[in-house]
């Protein structure tokens, strides 16, 4: 007797050999997005603003430089908008006008599996480009950027869930964005998580606006830049690791399920 | 025979506003190895009823069973048995035509190398060798349609389902097409065709189901349908007067087996008797008779009859 599950390991493997190979030749539009906004925040904070005498210092930072205030920030916010990138822009796409999703949705395997391909793949580009921009912004700043792993396993979990959330955000995203609002969504989604992620600042930074400190919480992003300040440069004030390890974790479920949820509803009827 | 497809009190209701019965309590039996036709008009539950055969649309109630499998509890084994072609063009438009073909045949657990014979095969089959690396996005309708079809066998189902697929078709294309389908008869692969032309439903179908707001109507095949309209000639009148009172003379005339109104004029269905035509012409010239036509009945004649009203609305 065969393991009943043996045909959805393979249909799954399938699904992402599919999307492994949309990616590779797609790769220079790949890197292009990806590195880009990095690219040039790093440039113009770490490097230019220091050299013209305008440094930015992080308020109750210690005196800690800004650039490494930014190391974490910016792979975090390169790892969700390749969740919006590379998942929720396609998905909205293949589900609606071109219905190009058929042919997956109808292999034969659980259609929630169908979705969660779409999060676990997703992620594997948030991991690309997490470690695409790490160069980036390891080796731009004018000033010397303070990054040193004390735990590679945090680091690795760290990885792992901020990747899974920014697929799961895609997921989410993609399905219940109606295709004619995906522009706006930028504008009304996109832009304050990135501002309000804690991506130019620590969240303990945050603590003479204490509103803010304690409405920023509800962003995903935030536990993402937060761990991987506690993973990567463990020298700048951080959250506590049971708390973004917990915010993470509810962060992948909860985006998980309204869009695995939200995807069913789309693919049938 | 065994049943390929079997249909039992199929219900689709969608919730609204407004409220829609797509499918009010589908019964059908399609034998295996048999080219199936579901004919019927725009809004009828065609696609409604390939989508709960193909897991696209839950029921409201009743069964439907694909292969001996049951496509509402087990929706993931079911799709290992169908081939499905949907009315739209939905090839992956990030993959060319050969890795179309080729992540098919992987989604359904075909390892590489098979996967990579079989997607050939089924290039040099359907005669699209030479468009192997074209994306989709660069291929007529009628080629594209091709695809979709190679694709939907790639994992050799039993039973293949197309939802209207020569609509919007050009002649030349749907003439190929309807080769394709006829060579899935030959490697015994059951077909469920839905469409609204009753010439591709006459042509190409074992037997006929005609539909109509989600009911089947009558399900035969397309010989005993056209018999059963009891008439072997059907007239056509087209009239540019006012024609109160002709259907009752036209009913008047021996041979004459029913009078149906048509837009702008009446459908005469008769037996072929030699003289009845003069006598027809001449009982309508006085309401301005503009023009006759005169043919044998066809799947169009068997829904007016049923429904009173005409295919194509």
């Amino acid at each position: 007797m065969t393991d009943p599950r043996r045909p959805y390991v393979r249909a799954f493997a399938g699904l992402m050999l599919r999307d492994t190979r949309v990616l590779v030749r797609n790769f220079a539009p790949f890197v292009t997005r990806t590195v880009m906004n990095p690219l040039l925040s790093v440039f113009v904070f770490a490097y230019v603003f220091p050299r013209i005498g305008q440094g930015m210092r992080a308020g109750g930072a210690g005196g800690a430089n800004f650039a490494t205030i930014l190391v974490p920030g910016l792979i975090a916010v390169a790892m969700v908008f390749q969740g919006i990138a590379a998942v929720a822009l396609p998905l909205s796409m293949e589900l609606g006008a071109t219905r190009e999703i058929e042919d997956r949705v109808l292999a034969p395997i659980p259609n929630w599996l169908v979705a969660v391909e779409k999060i676990v793949f997703g992620a594997v580009q948030g991991v690309v480009a997490g470690l695409a921009v790490f160069p980036l912004v390891y080796l731009i700043p004018a000033t010397p950027v303070d990054v040193h792993v004390e735990s590679w396993p945090l680091l690795v979990v760290v990885i792992a869930l901020a990747s899974l959330a920014s697929g799961a955000l895609g997921l989410a995203l993609g399905t219940v964005v109606r295709p004619q609002h995906i522009g706006l969504m930028f504008a009304v989604v996109v832009v304050p998580m990135t501002f309000l992620g804690c991506v130019y600042y620590p969240w303990a930074a945050l603590h003479p606006i204490r509103w803010l400190q304690i409405g920023v919480l509800v962003n995903p992003l935030v536990y993402m830049s937060e761990g991987l300040r506690a993973a990567l440069t463990p020298s700048l004030p951080h959250m506590p690791l049971p708390l973004f390890l917990a915010a993470l974790v509810a962060a992948v479920l909860a985006l998980s399920a309204i869009g695995v949820r939200a995807f069913r509803q789309r693919t049938i009827d | 025979m065994t049943a390929a497809i079997r249909l039992d009190g199929l219900v689709k209701e969608y919730a609204g506003p407004p409220a829609v019965r797509a499918l009010d309590g589908v019964d059908l039996e399609v034998r295996a190895g048999e080219v199936f036709g579901l004919l019927g008009p725009n809004g009828a539950g065609k696609t409604t009823t390939v989508g709960v055969c193909t897991t696209r649309v839950l029921p409201t109630s009743g069964s439907a069973i694909v292969e001996g499998v049951d496509v509402v509890r087990h929706p993931s084994a079911a799709r290992r048995t169908i081939g499905v072609v949907s009315q739209y063009n939905t090839l992956d438009r990030s993959c060319t035509v050969r890795e179309n073909l080729y992540y098919h045949c992987r989604y359904f657990g075909l390892g590489r190398a098979e996967s990579r014979v079989r997607a050939d095969e089924l290039l040099a089959q359907f005669h699209l060798g030479d468009r192997a690396t074209a994306m989709p996005m660069q291929l007529s309708g009628g080629l594209a349609q091709r695809v979709q079809v190679a694709r939907a066998i790639a994992h050799r189902p039993a039973v293949l389902f197309l939802d209207e697929p020569t609509a919007g078709l050009d002649p030349q294309s749907r003439l190929a097409l309807w080769e394709l389908i006829e060579g899935m008869r030959e490697r015994g692969i059951t077909v469920l065709l839905t469409t609204h032309y009753m010439d591709e439903a006459d042509r190409l179908s074992d037997r006929v189901a005609i539909i109509d707001a989600g009911r089947v109507l009558v399900c035969d095949t397309p010989a005993a349908l056209k018999r059963q309209v009891g008439a072997e000639t059907v007239v056509q009148l087209q009239l540019d007067g006012a024609f109160d009172g002709l259907a009752s003379v036209l009913a008047g005339i021996s041979g004459v087996r029913d009078v149906l109104p048509t837009e702008g004029g009446l459908r005469v269905m008769a037996t072929a008797r030699e003289g009845l035509l003069p006598r027809i012409v001449e009982a309508a010239a006085p309401f301005e008779l503009r023009d006759v036509s005169v043919s044998e009945p066809t799947l169009e004649t068997v829904f007016i009859r049923l429904t009173g009203k005409a295919l194509r609305d």
